[in-house]
């Protein structure tokens, strides 16, 4: 048994925040910004907005997509490091939201490479027939993690939330997935959480923190080194690769990943341009747009992957 | 066989897309050569890739110009 991509949508929050509103809060400029990550402007989700508000309409329009209703879920499993509570997980939230109950839903947290972990988990459940159709959603609302006056930091992150429904096939769908972590790295990138220990310490503590250039470094070796991997596995030369999802993290990290990879720009979907990095809901938000544009259409093969904090990486070869 | 110096030169033309003859020795890759702080990342990486070594962190944010490049790779290069 294989699991299909039977359905995609994606939300993001209607406040735009351009390089240029970015320029009156902090010493940068929308050359500087552009020319080092690729972004112009990004979505911030508003003072009502949370990860389960902004999964609700992405799981929606997925199931729309998948002809399907929440009522035929066997799982739910919900990629975020930003719930805005510790518990209940935002996954049952969202399934009280969409009407559902009963089905076991939880969140997984990997960061920005948490999708690809979600992804791999419903994988495993229906490859295992355990599962008929489950709901994998990315969603995060980094950008309030970050300090507004860490001009490294602000610019980078935008809001939002994509959705995936896997369903049982016969035929493939997802070929493999590849996930690792290396816990050793976690000091060049993260964010804090409050608690009764730390509220009182200075705020600077709990912000969102990275070291940019030594992130770049990992995310690019270790990106290579997993694209390379997903397609040796599977036998796969990058020419018979359609598409290219990567984490819409910074498009000098896509860039020089696709260099190394002898691959062209025109094989890669980029959405960063609009939305920043949205964390866990990058890779089913760029995935989605494509999709409804028409760029990727059935049979052809996908290359998803992200790298996030932890750090933890991970990829998934597909077949739409 | 290229000399160390000819491999790293060439290295830089391609990474910073440059002239050669721009690639002086004194030359900084931020200051005179248009790099900014990912592209001097991403050419430490291309020499590693070269010469087959690891250059830590804190050595790679000493190699800010054309001959600190070159003489790294010479001290640390196994011929």
């Amino acid at each position: 048994m294989h699991a299909r991509i039977s359905g995609t949508g994606h939300y993001l929050p209607r406040q735009r925040l351009t390089n240029h509103d970015l320029e009156q809060r902090v010493d940068t400029s929308d050359q500087w910004i552009r020319d080092r990550t690729g972004i112009a402007e990004r979505r911030i989700a508003g003072a009502d907005e949370t990860v389960v508000t902004m999964s609700v309409p992405a799981a929606k329009a997925a199931l729309a997509a998948a002809g399907l209703h929440a009522q035929d879920l066997d799982m739910i499993v919900l990629a975020t490091t930003s719930a805005d509570k510790a518990f209940p997980s935002a996954a049952c939230e969202l399934q009280h939201a969409l009407g559902v109950t009963d089905i076991p839903a939880f969140d997984v947290g990997a960061a920005c490479a948490g999708f690809m972990f979600a992804m791999s988990i419903a994988d495993q459940y229906i490859r295992n027939r355990q599962a008929k159709h489950i709901l994998v959603v990315g969603a995060d609302v980094l950008a309030r993690l970050c300090n507004p006056n860490d001009r490294n930091t602000i610019v980078l992150f935008g809001d939002g939330a994509g959705a995936m429904v896997l369903s049982a096939s016969e035929e493939p769908g997802v070929h493999s997935t590849h996930l690792h972590s290396a816990g050793e790295f976690s000091e060049l990138l993260g964010a804090g959480h409050v608690n009764a220990f730390n509220a009182a310490a200075s705020d600077d503590d709990a912000w969102l923190y990275m070291k940019g250039s030594e992130v770049f470094k990992v995310a690019v070796n270790k990106l290579s080194e997993l694209v390379a991997d997903t397609l040796a596995h599977n036998q796969v030369s990058q020419a018979e690769l359609d598409w290219l999802i990567p984490h819409q993290a910074n498009r000098r990290i896509i860039q020089a990943t696709a260099k190394k990879l002898n691959m062209s720009l025109e094989q890669v979907v980029l959405t960063l341009e609009y939305t920043g990095n949205t964390s866990a809901a990058s890779v089913p938000i760029a995935l989605d747009v494509a999709i409804r544009d028409g760029r990727i259409q059935r049979g052809h093969k996908l290359l998803l992957e992200a790298f996030g904090g932890g750090f933890a990486w991970g990829s998934a070869l597909v077949t739409y | 066989m290229s000399t160390i110096e000819e491999r790293v030169k060439k290295i830089i033309v391609e990474q910073l897309g440059v002239k050669e003859e721009e690639v002086k020795p004194e030359a900084s890759f931020e200051n005179d050569l248009g790099a900014d702080s990912l592209d001097t990342v991403e050419l430490v990486m291309a020499l590693e890739e070269e010469f087959e070594t690891e250059i830590p962190d804190e050595e790679a944010e000493k190699i800010r110009t054309v001959q600190a490049a070159i003489d790294y790779v010479t001290a640390h290069s196994e011929e």
